[in-house]
């Protein structure tokens, strides 16, 4: 080997020039030991704050009062009561009305997505109706369909299916210019068009107005209550409130989260299911080079 | 059965595949002309390219060719037929790839079969479409989803998928602007081999002049508004082409004639 032949390298001589990039404290911690922390900050200021006496323990309970009375309707949830009959009928308006919502909003996201009829005659309607007070429209439900179950369903679908409209529509209008060339050049039709190309493109979008519609069906289905009477949940918080006992109130919307925590959870879970190519997006790409 | 007279003029000339007269298309009724008068034919086995500045209509010229979007005046002839709608003998490849992440490579490339003719069809079309994935290179990529594949590698599945119909004339709309010039070099050798070993007439739209050159046996350089052909000029380089031609005299004299040709069309 000559020494001649040795191209020059730099940086031998002299020290390694490594140094540190600065990271936020935050990342450096697990993400479930930020989020514990945080919850036992909140806890800690909401004791101090009623055990001092700055709140008023008919306005705010006590973290300590709440969680006994959480205890207190669970077992009533368990050894099923009146509670467990109540959250029953308020599970039932959510899911029926979930369903229904499903049903009329792909219908008519179809019918706008995908007809230029529906695009031009019928979505500026849609539009308009999404943009009223939506819960003015409780007392009508009741006076079309009763004080019963009936008018909750009603009311839960009225409000959830705007988001599945808006996706289903935005979905199916989601596929790019080349890929609609594609369909064209291999001459598909209108349908195999539909099937093939933008339903699968749109599941994404489709997916996002389902789980925001997943949320919105429980606050509809307890309005409903609010409004209408009935045996649900929410004429049990309705009552609670009126006895000024929060910290009923306060477990039982706890117990409610469950509801929509348990929706939103299962159509993510769908979603993870059925929209498998979009798991890896933040993950590895090797779009980059050849 | 006597041959038709006008195909068959000059004998010793392959047949024409496609055939476009006076083709113009104006929008906004007459307002904006995107292409006056181009008429062009292009023989079985001959490598065509267009070439211009952006918005001059080529991309408009390949979609009527395509029949994806009609002349306002003109005639398209495929094959002795007229173009009026979307065809089965023709195969189209994008700038961007176009291969959908819920579908393997695989069956991206077989999705011509199987919008056309049914599942059925595609599953017999199998071993087709993986021999074509061998030819390019994309062996044991079969099962694989497109978000694993390199920009290069996906344009090489919707080579495959442009090829599994067997389509008569492959249009090109830019196939490789979207790649590294690294990458676009080679791919345009593979380009080259595929089409040389499966004799397959084609019609490239590009802007990169020495793309053109490399490549085709005529070029057509167009002019913004109105688009149209100002000339059509033969590559005589001998087949098959290296990218070391790019350092031939001939090649460069060709580069100069086009570059002269665009930056007179594009100061008009």
């Amino acid at each position: 080997m000559s020494d001649l032949a040795q191209p020059a390298v730099y940086g031998t001589e002299g020290e390694d020039t490594v140094w540190t990039e600065r990271v936020s404290l935050i990342s450096l911690i697990p993400r479930w030991v930020s989020m514990t922390l945080l919850l036992v900050a909140f806890i800690g200021i909401w004791h101090l704050a009623t055990s001092a006496g700055i709140v008023s323990p008919l306005i705010l309970p006590s973290p300590t009062e709440t969680i006994l009375d959480l205890g207190f309707v669970g077992r009533g949830l368990l050894s099923g009561n009146y509670m467990l009959a109540a959250f029953w009928v308020t599970t039932q308006e959510v899911i029926w009305g979930f369903v229904v919502a499903l049903v009329i909003g792909v219908s008519l996201g179809i019918l706008v997505g995908e007809t230029s009829f529906g695009e031009r005659a019928v979505m500026p309607y849609i539009v308009a109706i999404d943009t009223m007070p939506k819960l003015a429209f409780a007392p009508l439900f009741v006076a079309w369909l009763g004080f019963g179950i009936t008018s909750k369903v009603a009311l839960a679908a009225f409000i959830s299916v705007f988001p599945i409209v808006v996706g289903t529509a935005a979905g199916l209008h989601a596929a790019d210019e080349n890929a609609r060339m594609l369909f064209k050049s291999i001459g598909a039709s209108r349908l195999k068009t539909l099937l093939k190309l933008k339903i699968p493109t749109g599941l994404p979008q489709f997916f996002t107005g389902l789980k925001i519609a997943s949320i919105s069906v429980v606050s509809g289905a307890i309005a409903g209550e609010f409004l209408g009477g009935g045996q649900g949940f929410g004429e049990l918080i309705r009552v609670a409130a009126s006895q000024l006992n929060t910290p009923r109130v306060f477990s039982l919307i706890i117990y409610l989260s469950l509801l929509g925590l348990s929706m939103f959870a299962i159509v993510s879970w769908m979603q993870y299911k059925f929209v498998f190519w979009h798991r890896t997006d933040n993950g590895v790409r090797a779009r980059a080079g050849h | 059965m006597r041959p038709f007279p006008v195909i068959q003029t000059a004998g010793a000339l392959p047949r024409p595949v496609y055939e476009l007269t006076n083709v113009s298309k104006y929008y906004r009724g007459g307002g904006i002309v995107a292409l006056e008068q181009v008429s062009l034919s292009l023989r079985q086995g001959e490598f065509h390219s267009v070439i211009g500045s952006s918005g001059c209509g080529k991309s408009t010229l390949l979609k009527i060719m395509a029949g994806l979007t009609p002349p306002s005046k003109g005639r398209v002839m495929l094959s002795g037929k007229p173009v009026l709608g979307a065809r089965p003998d023709i195969g189209m490849m994008f700038q961007q790839a176009t291969l959908f992440p819920w579908r393997t490579t695989l069956q991206n490339v077989l999705l011509p079969i199987e919008v056309r003719d049914g599942k059925a069809a595609a599953e017999a079309a199998r071993p087709r479409a993986l021999s074509l994935l061998e030819l390019v290179g994309l062996k044991g990529f079969e099962s694989v989803y497109p978000s694993q594949l390199s920009g290069g590698m996906a344009q090489r599945a919707a080579i495959c998928r442009m090829l599994v119909s067997e389509p008569d004339v492959l249009l090109l709309d830019e196939p490789f602007s979207a790649l590294d010039e690294i990458t676009r070099d080679f791919m345009n050798m593979e380009l080259q081999r595929i089409c040389l070993e499966r004799g397959a007439t084609a019609f490239l739209v590009t802007h990169s002049i020495s793309e053109a050159v490399i490549l085709s046996d005529v070029v057509h350089v167009m002019s913004a508004r109105p688009g149209r052909v100002v000339q059509t000029i033969e590559i005589d380089l001998p087949r098959p082409r290296t990218l070391d031609m790019a350092t031939l005299p001939e090649f460069g004299r060709y580069v100069s004639t086009i570059r002269n040709l665009l930056d007179k069309g594009a100061f008009l």
